[in-house]
């Protein structure tokens, strides 16, 4: 892939991917590297001298039932998000693409929040139901609801998923919005003509031509969910009560930095690394399917 | 008639609901910001606004600390996040666009090695190389430091494949005129790329100032003293466990100013930001 007419400089391409070439080099290349070579190190206690062990410290970490639990954990708290989120999004999307009154007001309104750092939206959500000085988490109390997100696993639990996917819908509501605006309105008006309901034009029609949009939003916030979200844990519950809301990057985290198990830690890091690897190519795998059938 | 009616209200029902549902988060901060600390500390934070704003907004700008919290105050924090959010945002793009045209509009050995190494990094997001990243910045000696706050964030897979595309819709005999006129590859880029990439530069700008301006986990291993915090790592460290008997309201005044620069900048340049993440992603 590349053009028919370029310039014949030497030297120059060289010069001009330098900067880039250097910041990726320094900061992504020679850092993963470390954390692979890293995760096959065992380190003694005080961390001067180190062995070579092969794939013990990731035999260690996968057989830690406190590792599994994170990973529970983790599935729980990314597939409630990425649901959550997307299903909310794809309503208001619906909605506001139908001809509709004011709905560029409705768009101004329901975008912004993609601008709050998932840090923030856990500190707005932790101001309205902390339990002694929230307004919901007061009315849940006098409601007879043993509310306290701090003390109980569940709620922790689910409270972290609602901070994250209420902060990701305006980010899915924009995608889905350009999705449902590239439908030909031809096909939707052919098959009302036709005789077919509003709901049956949606699962016939629009649901299955937005599906490369719906595709490429799960995979996004699957990754939202597994290492932006860190802000929102760390905000709001620490990973706490218990490991009850410590997903993968919260324990890499926990591990490598507070625990200072470097073998333990990179190992983390090289597993979280094949999944990264896994869902892009997932989504580039896709996104090749798409260019053959557009 | 009336039944249809009922029906048309609907999804304008629905819409209204899911615009509270994201504006009543922020309202309630707002009312936290004018009241004072006692009057939340004791759950008596009423739904309407109080008259202490004055002296919030005041004491979380310039003192940063309250009876119980001992903080950065926001004018320092501020200056920190918008430096971050915008060498982020301007090196991202420089280092992006420059990268592109080597590899778009030059043909040279080693060409596309260069471009799988760029390409390789949208696969290491930060967080997951994040102890041995650490680890460099620390040898460099750039912990405290704006470089390390900022450089190690600043390569961009997602950016260079964006201003790569575009550069590939730029036609041939664009480029054999600017030839034939006697242009070099730098003039060529200063005068006809640059004025081109325009509104492409103007939506990555929103997109990448956000990412900047909401990092958290990096700011929070690389900045240790207080003259070094970012607003959002600032609010965090405000609350600590999050008992209720603490400052509320210099952290809900820290916190409105921390989301307005933002969501001003979102809601400003909507347009060119909505047509830029939805390009910039595909």
């Amino acid at each position: 892939m590349q053009r028919r007419v370029v310039f014949g400089n030497r030297l120059l391409p060289y010069l001009l991917l330098a900067p880039q070439v250097a910041v990726t080099l320094i900061f992504f290349h020679w850092p993963a590297a470390q954390a692979i070579e890293q995760s096959m190190l065992l380190q003694d206690a005080f961390g001067l001298r180190s062995q070579f062990v092969w794939f013990e410290n990731f035999e260690a970490v996968l057989a830690d039932p406190n590792y599994l639990h994170t990973v529970r954990v983790t599935v729980v708290f990314s597939l409630a998000v990425t649901v959550l989120s997307m299903v909310l999004a794809l309503l208001f999307a619906v909605l506001a693409d139908a001809g509709i009154r004011g709905r560029n007001v409705y768009k101004t309104l329901l975008i912004w929040p993609y601008a709050l750092a998932p840090a923030v939206a856990a500190v707005l959500w932790m101001f309205i139901v902390h339990p002694d000085i929230g307004v919901l988490g007061r009315a849940l109390n006098d409601l007879g609801v043993a509310w306290d997100y701090r003390l109980n696993d569940t709620q922790a639990l689910s409270m972290v998923i609602l901070a994250s996917a209420w902060k990701q819908v305006s980010y899915n509501f924009i995608f889905f919005l350009a999705g449902l605006q590239a439908i030909p309105r031809s096909l939707l008006e052919a098959a009302a003509i036709d005789g077919a309901g509003a709901g049956r034009r949606f699962w016939t029609i629009t649901f299955p031509l937005l599906s490369p949009t719906t595709f490429f939003l799960l995979v996004v916030n699957l990754v939202y969910a597994f290492f932006e979200t860190f802000g929102v844990i760390h905000a709001l519950t620490r990973g706490g009560p218990g490991k009850a809301t410590e997903t993968l990057i919260y324990r890499v985290y926990v591990d490598g930095v507070i625990n200072n198990d470097l073998g333990g830690s990179s190992a983390q890091s090289v597993i979280l690394m094949l999944v990264v690897v896994a869902l892009t190519a997932l989504q580039f795998r896709f996104i090749e399917r798409k260019v053959h059938y557009a | 008639m009336n039944a249809r009616r009922i029906v048309d209200l609907v999804p304008h029902a629905v819409l209204i609901l899911g615009v509270l549902i994201f504006a009543f988060p922020i309202y309630m901060t707002l009312i936290g910001s004018t009241w004072d600390a006692a009057t939340i500390a004791r759950g008596n934070l009423p739904l309407t606004p109080g008259g202490e704003a004055a002296f919030n907004y005041d004491a979380a700008w310039n003192e940063g600390r309250g009876e119980r919290v001992t903080g950065t105050p926001v004018n320092i924090m501020m200056v920190n996040s918008l430096i971050m959010a915008l060498t982020i945002a301007v090196g991202k793009i420089a280092i992006s666009i420059l990268s592109a045209y080597a590899v778009a509009f030059f043909r040279f050995p080693g060409r596309m090695l260069f471009f799988w190494m760029i390409f390789v990094t949208l696969m290491l997001p930060v967080e997951v190389r994040i102890i041995p990243t650490y680890k460099v910045v620390a040898d460099l000696g750039l912990i405290d430091t704006y470089a390390g706050l900022t450089i190690p964030l600043i390569a961009s897979a997602t950016a260079t494949l964006l201003f790569r595309q575009f550069f590939l819709t730029i036609p041939d005999e664009l480029v054999e005129a600017a030839k034939i006129d006697g242009a070099g590859p730098v003039r060529f880029f200063f005068d006809v790329l640059l004025p081109l990439s325009r509104t492409n530069i103007a939506a990555l700008f929103v997109i990448l100032f956000i990412y900047g301006w909401n990092q958290y986990l990096w700011p929070l291993l690389i900045t240790t003293s207080h003259d070094m915090q970012t607003l959002v790592i600032g609010i965090t460290r405000m609350i600590g466990n999050g008992e209720s008997a603490t400052d509320w309201n210099l952290i809900m005044a820290t916190t409105v100013m921390a989301l307005l620069p933002p969501v001003a900048v979102v809601v400003l340049m909507q347009r060119w930001f909505v047509r830029g993440l939805v390009d910039s992603e595909k």
